[in-house]
């Protein structure tokens, strides 16, 4: 579904690589937590795997297409199998919530009837089936970030990338989001979702992917935001003495 | 189901920038004018040249008593030397340039000269024996001129051999600087034109940013993300084209035909519509190709995968 042999990026200007010699493989249907501190390597791996960027080193597999040379002109086909989900929920305020989910279906050019009858769908599978007619501005956040999800799954991608979906939700809101995502991931839908939330990634107990400083120095499956094997109270005895 | 909301995000870009599309309008129609106005002219030039080299001859002046320029030494030709001119024009060398030609003896000299000037004071003072007996020569292609002065200039009894159409060409030369000023100001105009065709685009395109990365994110083609943007440029500059369309018909109609045909009589070929009507499709193909030009190049950046 997803594999990266060896892959660094390196941005113009900097010496530290983003991302350093990363190999992983994601298989269809899995459910990946991507933890690490900000500045760690997660964004510019989700951009890696929408090929908004190239690798620099390094090759790049997704949906059995090689993104190293994918030409500019397949990369928006090849969008269309991937959904985005973003913290700040990037929905189009002067539209309603129907014309919202409608418009990526738009402008990758279905049908009307195809669009009449997938709209209410992923309205309903989100749980906002009575509130098409609404614009973004009247709902609450988790219904915005509700909104995103049903745009970014109406198409039925293979994979669904979300990047710190709950970032701006509360714990109770984010939640209702994550049994969301569990349940398009029971659907057969790849998620790959980037997280700074530790309930969330302990609660789920689902493989674990820890980026530091664009290495990957932990991959678990059935893992918690940290580590089992280096217990949080050494990282306080630590801390500690630096006081000291 | 695409070709709707295209073209209602076109409307919406336009809706949205009205004055910017105003100005793209206004500049477009005024350059486009002054391109019109320009190949106008040139049209003019060459319909007068048509008109007038056709009528234009090559004059030999033979001497007369009173001449001691050129050939002549205060003596007036002799039969000989005219013969000899005549002889000339009709040799093999010269014959097949020459169309047709008459000669002028004095005294038609003076009827056309009376004719020509009678309410002036020095037609009471000339006298048929000053004014030079000629040969007027209908060339079959008028450029081919320098030929006959260079045969005929050097022959005895020959004062002068005079091609009229050098009292056109300063006509013409005239009209030919006023259309390169015309192409001048329409091409500063273009520039401008195109320029703000661009601007207007990328604040088009800065004001649709959200919905712009949302496309690209969805997987939305180049084609169907830059194409509103370039038939908003085009709608705009279509109308500013068709404006000096209107423009141009008008200025043939109401002011070439109406005033200057009146004031300068029927004889000078002027412009009518149809030469007007053959540059109003030329103005909207370079208005609509210019605007997608510019249009196409401003929204490319925003395009970058």
């Amino acid at each position: 579904m997803i594999r990266f042999d060896s892959v660094s990026k390196a941005y113009p200007g900097t010496t530290r690589p983003a991302l350093n010699s990363v190999s992983l493989e994601v298989l269809k249907g899995e459910f990946v937590f991507l933890v690490g501190a900000s500045g760690s390597g997660k964004s510019s791996f989700l951009r890696l795997i929408l090929r908004e960027e190239t690798p620099t080193k390094g090759e790049v597999h997704v949906l059995g297409q090689h993104l190293n040379s994918l030409s500019s002109r397949k990369v928006p086909y090849f969008r269309r199998n991937l959904g985005v989900v973003f913290q700040d929920f990037r929905l189009l305020p002067n539209k309603t919530v129907f014309d919202n989910v409608a418009f990526t279906l738009q402008v990758i050019g279905k049908s009307r009837g195809f669009i009449q009858e997938a709209v209410p769908d992923a309205l309903k599978m989100v749980g906002l089936a009575g509130k098409s007619n609404r614009f973004p501005h009247e709902l609450s956040g988790g219904e915005q970030q509700r909104v995103a999800i049903a745009r970014a799954v109406v198409n039925k991608p293979a994979i669904l990338l979300a990047d710190e979906p709950t970032g701006n939700l509360d714990p109770a809101t984010s939640a209702g989001i994550m049994t969301l995502l569990e349940r398009i991931n029971l659907g057969g839908t790849t998620v790959l979702m980037a997280t700074h939330d530790v309930g969330i990634v302990d609660q789920m107990k689902r493989r674990v992917i820890e980026l530091i400083s664009g290495q990957i120095v932990r991959d678990e499956s059935r893992g918690g935001y940290q580590t089992s094997a280096v217990p949080v109270q050494s990282f306080g005895t630590y801390s500690g003495e630096v006081a000291r | 189901m695409r070709l709707g909301l295209i073209l209602g995000e076109a409307g919406n870009g336009l809706r949205r920038n009205v004055s910017m599309v105003i100005s793209v309008i206004l500049v477009t129609f005024i350059s486009l004018t002054f391109v019109g106005a320009a190949i106008l002219l040139q049209m003019q030039i060459g319909q007068m040249k048509d008109y007038w080299y056709d009528r234009s001859q090559v004059a030999v002046y033979m001497c007369t008593a009173v001449d001691n320029t050129g050939n002549c030494t205060l003596a007036e030709a002799t039969p000989d030397e005219i013969a000899q001119v005549q002889a000339e024009l009709e040799s093999d060398t010269l014959a097949p340039y020459i169309d047709r030609w008459e000669y002028e003896t004095h005294e038609q000299a003076y009827e056309n000269f009376q004719s020509q000037l009678s309410d002036s004071p020095i037609a009471s003072f000339m006298t048929p024996d000053i004014l030079n007996e000629s040969f007027r020569i209908n060339l079959v292609d008028p450029t081919d001129a320098d030929i006959l002065i260079e045969s005929l200039s050097g022959l005895a009894g020959v004062q002068e051999v005079a091609d009229q159409r050098g009292y056109l060409d300063q006509i013409f030369s005239i009209l030919n600087a006023a259309s390169y000023t015309a192409i001048g100001v329409a091409a500063l105009m273009l520039v401008a034109a195109v320029l703000l065709i661009a601007t207007t685009i990328r604040l088009s395109a800065f004001s649709r940013r959200r919905e712009l990365g949302i496309m690209r994110l969805v997987g939305a083609s180049n084609r169907f993300i830059q194409t509103p943007f370039i038939l908003e440029g085009v709608f705009a500059a279509l109308i500013g084209s068709a404006l000096a369309g209107g423009a141009i018909v008008a200025i043939v109609q109401l002011f070439v035909r109406g005033y200057l045909a009146n004031s300068l009589g029927p004889t000078i070929g002027l412009v009518g519509l149809d030469e007007a009507l053959t540059v109003v499709p030329i103005l909207i193909a370079v208005g609509a190709a210019l605007a997608a030009t510019s249009a196409g190049i401003a929204i490319s950046r925003y395009l970058k995968v």
